[in-house]
């Protein structure tokens, strides 16, 4: 090996400071805020509201501290590496148990690793959180390319299929010739993309936001098909998702896809902006301002994912992985082709996502499914919301692969 | 109880009005301009992830150092603007009569991310045709209002000012104006309000014209949404067929996003101008603007006339809400602007750089009283600034036959 190609495949390891510079300057944003006047519905219909986002900016600009998870994420073990030109960055934790299963799983959007941490524990030491040691995972959460503490991307050509590729160019770079991979949101669409890839090594995958909405589904809320034959679950999901879609929450995902850069120039620069636009995401819909004590996403959490993406500037590198995917569903099973994933694949439901599918949904997508459960508790966010319930679903899902 | 007669007069006062932009404004629009944070670069050489990062750090660096807003300013205070209350609200409006005996009497609405500033040029052509090329018995007085929660018009504080009733209003005001017969116009949002005047059809309406037609017939909207196009399409209606399909694909993005979520967009695009110029300039009526370089299209001043007027009377939100109150009806397609159902006479013009370019057929079809179609020579999607000798002259012809 020459010295070139060591430097190349090297981890080193990283650790996070933000200027302080930074920091101050956020606050003075925040504080400066030109707000807009208030929305004339007395409700979320036209966005976050302007009261609740007021009280959250007094906060984000004052007493919010962002080196607190700053600390925590310099605790860990983080690192970067090289994989096909970009500097990829990750979270390794080993189990301390032998025979630990090498587990990858991958974040979204408007998400991070951040949105992982609570489950680090749950499931590298499954015996102190009502499992068993056989159980144990090592874990790797990398930060996609144009996220959190990755690179950006100065080229196109960062889609998903490339991104899966080199996800497992980093899982075999740690030593890793078994693996598991897990995800939701974009990390559901990449760990798909991983399964059908089928590199060598990979055992299973398992997602939360499944891509199992069926094509004659898909044509018929496109308004291009006929509503097909449906048993009353489905037609429950089949009325959810229509809803949905025509509620607005999909905008974010259209503008992101059709002019990333265009959106990004507002988050860039307003930090009020970057909150608003992140704030529209379905996994927010319920989010009560960290108000709800029954909501496990704190104010202070959610404030570090924000300030994640604006001491990073990603907002808009984040949208461009929008741009390079085109715009096809990630809950579609013929966008996804998910009829070319021969791997076994475990699903769990979590009731508050964006969508419920129900099991005959999931049996036609995936032709080997191994792990199928609703379970009763979480949404969106479910490992940052229900990290324990999430660990328990992810030790069953990958129990048969071991 | 019936309001004093001293109420009514204040109700229905027509006041004059002048810009009058406090410097410290203007200190703190460059203030922010020159703090801007910037992203990284797109990773195309193209603008299809948006306006490119080096254009808007040119843009934006003339803004803070070159830019003049006292310019348009005096612009505007040497023209007859006004405000007056009508439902509720302070609408502000520009109104100039002809010197001509018999002018006809048009109210012109502009659109998204447009303003009154946008027609200015075409008031000398409309009012003094003679001194224009045109004949004198074509001449119109004309009424340019500010679309309500932009420019200078009062922000609503309540959901409801659709279309509908914009096209209300704007009745009001032409007859507060003392018109008894007067016709209407728009383009882009202002087609949408034109529509619903339209069918609307209040005594005194003569007649529409419109320069973004809603044309799109239902059975082409499958293959605008990825299905098949149906057979039998004419070379026209094909190639119509093709820019829709474009658009909808790639232009769309913001419309929806404004559609549903305003406020949201609305908080980055007041807080940040150069969010605000990016967001203005994803319009798809700017796909082809060339930062000022080709004297036929609008230069750099205007378009930062007019997104520094956004900027400055805090409309960006307000404005988004104009869409959201449009509850997602399409303005290209017929059935969404009922148009079925305006039963006056109704011009259309199709300028050649419009979004999409309608073919006649699809105007006969969708407009039950079509009186006139014209494609014209030159002109974009802001054709008013773009080309306002062009843009009269269609307005002589279109509205010839109902004085």
């Amino acid at each position: 090996m020459t010295a070139a190609t060591a430097v190349e495949v090297a981890i080193r390891p990283f650790r996070f400071d933000a200027p302080q510079d930074d920091l101050v300057d956020l606050r003075r944003r925040l504080q400066a805020t030109r707000w807009p006047d208030k929305e004339t519905v007395k409700d979320q219909s036209q966005g976050a509201q302007l009261a609740k986002l007021q009280a959250l900016v007094r906060y984000w600009g004052t007493d919010y501290d962002w080196r607190k998870v700053e600390a925590r994420l310099n605790a860990l073990p983080q690192f970067t590496t090289n994989i096909d030109g970009l500097d990829i960055h990750f979270i390794h934790i080993k189990s301390r148990h032998e025979g630990a299963l090498p587990l990858l799983i991958t974040h979204g959007w408007p998400g991070s690793v951040i949105e992982l941490l609570k489950i680090i524990e749950p499931l590298t030491d499954p015996s102190a959180h009502r499992g068993s040691a056989e159980d144990a995972f090592d874990v790797v959460i990398p930060s996609l390319p144009g996220y959190g503490f990755s690179a950006r991307p100065q080229a196109p050509g960062w889609n998903p299929d490339r991104i899966a590729r080199a996800w497992n160019d980093l899982m075999h770079r740690l030593g890793y010739e078994q693996y598991v991979a897990q995800g939701g949101d974009w990390g559901a669409v990449i760990t798909e993309v991983m399964g059908r890839q089928a590199p060598g090594g990979l055992r299973g995958i398992h997602v939360n936001l499944p891509a199992a909405v069926p094509p004659d589904v898909e044509a018929a809320l496109a308004g291009i098909g006929p509503v097909p034959a449906m048993s009353e679950q489905e037609r429950a999901v089949f009325d959810a998702l229509r809803a949905y879609r025509m509620s607005g929450y999909a905008g974010y995902f259209v503008a992101l896809t059709a002019r990333p850069q265009a959106v990004g120039y507002g988050l860039t620069d307003s930090p009020v902006g970057l909150a608003a636009f992140f704030l529209w995401h379905p996994g927010f819909a319920n989010w009560s301002y960290g108000d709800d004590p029954d909501d496990p996403k704190t104010k202070d959490e959610v404030l570090d994912d924000i300030t994640l993406y604006w001491v990073t500037n990603t907002a808009t590198s984040a949208g461009r992985l929008y741009w390079e995917h085109g715009g096809a569903s990630p809950t579609s099973a013929a966008a996804i082709k998910t009829a070319e994933i021969s791997l076994p694949v475990g699903v769990t439901v979590f009731p508050d996502d964006v969508y419920r599918p129900p099991e005959s949904w999931a049996r036609r997508a995936y032709r080997n499914l191994i792990y199928f459960h609703e379970v009763d508790r979480g949404g969106h966010f479910a490992a940052w919301e229900q990290p324990q319930l999430f660990s328990e679903e992810i030790r069953a899902a990958f129990h048969s692969l071991r | 109880m019936s309001p004093s007669t001293v109420d009514l007069a204040t109700e229905t006062a027509i006041r004059p009005f002048r810009v009058d932009v406090p410097e410290e404004q203007l200190v703190e629009l460059r203030r922010r301009i020159d703090a801007t944070r910037w992203p990284d670069r797109e990773t195309v050489t193209d603008q299809s992830q948006g306006v490119q990062l080096a254009r808007l750090v040119g843009l934006a660096r003339y803004w803070s150092i070159g830019y003049d807003w006292r310019k348009v300013e005096a612009k505007l205070n040497a023209l007859p603007q006004f405000v007056t209350e009508i439902d509720g609200l302070q609408l502000h409006f520009i109104h100039v009569r002809s010197r001509q005996p018999n002018a006809l009497p048009v109210v012109i609405t502009h659109g998204w991310p447009g303003s009154v500033l946008e027609l200015i040029k075409t008031i000398g052509p409309l009012t003094d045709p003679g001194a224009f090329g045109g004949r004198a018995e074509d001449a119109f007085d004309v009424v340019t209002p500010s679309l309500p929660g932009y420019g200078f018009s009062g922000h609503p504080t309540e959901s409801g000012w659709g279309p509908e009733r914009i096209g209300s209003a704007w009745d009001v005001l032409m007859k507060r104006l003392g018109y008894m017969r007067y016709v209407a116009q728009g383009g882009d949002y202002g087609a949408v309000v034109t529509h619903a005047m339209g069918r609307q059809a209040r005594a005194g309406l003569l007649g529409i014209h419109v320069n973004l037609p809603a044309t799109v017939p239902l059975e082409v909207l499958p293959a605008v949404g990825g299905g098949p196009a149906p057979t039998g399409l004419s070379e026209k209606e094909r190639a119509a067929l093709d820019q829709v399909i474009t658009a909808a694909m790639r232009d769309t993005a913001y419309s929806l996003m404004m559609g549903t979520k305003p406020q949201t967009i609305g908080y980055s695009l007041n807080d940040s101008p150069v969010g605000l110029a990016a967001w203005m300039l994803g319009h798809p009526g700017f796909n082809r603007w060339a930062y000022g370089s080709d004297p036929g299209q609008p230069t750099t001043d205007e378009v930062l006339d007019d997104i520094t007027l956004y900027w400055l009377t805090s409309s960006p939100t307000s404005a988004a809400r104009s869409y959201w109150e449009n509850h997602g009806r399409s303005p290209l397609v017929a059935a969404a602007q009922m148009t079925a159902d305006i039963a006056i006479p109704t011009a259309v013009t199709a300028f050649p750089g419009e979004l999409y370019v309608a073919p006649e057929s699809w105007a006969r079809r969708a407009y039950p009283k079509l009186n006139y179609f014209h494609e014209a020579e030159r002109g974009g999607h802001f054709a008013a600034l773009e080309e306002p000798e062009i843009f009269s002259q269609e307005l002589r012809a279109a509205f010839k036959s109902l004085r």
